[in-house]
């Protein structure tokens, strides 16, 4: 299933290339930001509860 | 139940918790098939050749910067005047989304200029103003990061907002206040509704562009979500200080 892009081939994939990578990659980050927030906030409920 | 209760953090996080999952499912989906459907079952362009498929993303992202500013510029509003943390924490979030979809823009509108234009930049009144709303993204993330107080920064940062709401406008209907440069008009004019992209064209440039919209509130609902647990984790942060510092 490959297209022909003829001439501007480069253009077309270079276009797409970047475009994927940067929301794979903004995706991601959020995810990771999400996941750390989330266990971070989880562990010191857990120690404000034993403090309490 | 008044609207504004679900500005309440812990209705926020019950609700957004909630629609998360579906926001994700029907943004990755629709984003899939309409770049496929883009990419590999539409036909050239008689003028542009192949590198109409580039309009699949650049449109979309650049549709999408601007309203990423909007959506910063309401809820900077709402901050000033109800002064909801949601609000001014969800504007935050949605700042480096905001930043990648008009870099987006640029790099793709750049690399589809060279081909078309014969060159990858002009300072033409849509590239030059979206440039500086490029800019505008960068500052008002670094200004909430140089302050330690969330408040001030959530103040600073809105009168920030409200002055950048010009040129995030700006870059909307720049082709019409300036009619020259080397930028075409918009493709999908919301007012008139006539369309200057044929149907074959148009459909998955429509499903494109949901998919986009609905990947910026995922995005949007998810970093809002992560805010809100750090300023939680920080409030907690600042108890065990002071629990420590009494008992000392």
């Amino acid at each position: 299933m490959m297209v022909d892009l003829g001439k501007y081939a480069g253009d077309v994939f270079a276009a797409y290339a970047i475009t994927l990578t940067a929301l794979a990659g903004l995706v991601l980050w959020s995810y990771a930001q999400a996941k750390r927030a989330k266990s971070k906030l989880a562990s010191l409920e857990a120690e404000a509860k034993d403090a309490s | 139940m008044n609207f504004w209760q679900f500005a309440n953090p812990t209705v926020f996080m019950s609700w957004s918790g909630k629609l998360l999952p579906w926001a994700w499912l029907t943004a990755l989906a629709s984003l899939a098939v309409a770049l496929v459907w883009g990419f590999f079952f539409t036909p050239d362009d008689f003028r542009m050749g192949s590198t109409v498929k580039i309009i699949y993303i650049h449109v979309p992202a650049a549709m999408m910067a601007i309203n990423a500013w909007l959506m910063m510029f309401v809820a900077s509003l709402i901050w000033f005047i109800r002064r909801h943390h949601v609000s001014a924490l969800a504007a935050k979030a949605a700042a480096p989304i905001g930043l990648v979809m008009t870099l987006i823009a640029i790099a793709t509108g750049a690399i589809w200029g060279k081909p078309m234009w014969g060159t990858y930049w002009a300072w033409d009144p849509r590239l030059t103003s979206f440039l500086i709303l490029c800019f505008f993204f960068v500052g008002y993330i670094a200004l909430w990061e140089a302050l330690e107080s969330s408040d001030v920064a959530a103040d600073l940062t809105s009168v920030l907002c409200l002055v950048g709401s010009v040129f995030a406008l700006l870059s909307r209907y720049a082709v019409q206040f300036w009619n020259q440069g080397l930028h075409q008009g918009t493709s999908v004019p919301v007012a008139t509704g006539e369309r200057t992209v044929d149907d074959v064209f148009f459909a998955p440039l429509a499903l494109a562009m949901l998919g986009f919209g609905l990947l910026f509130i995922a995005l949007v609902l998810t970093r809002t979500r992560t805010e809100l647990r750090l300023r939680r984790a920080r409030a907690l942060e600042a108890r065990q200080r002071m629990r420590l510092e009494q008992s000392v």
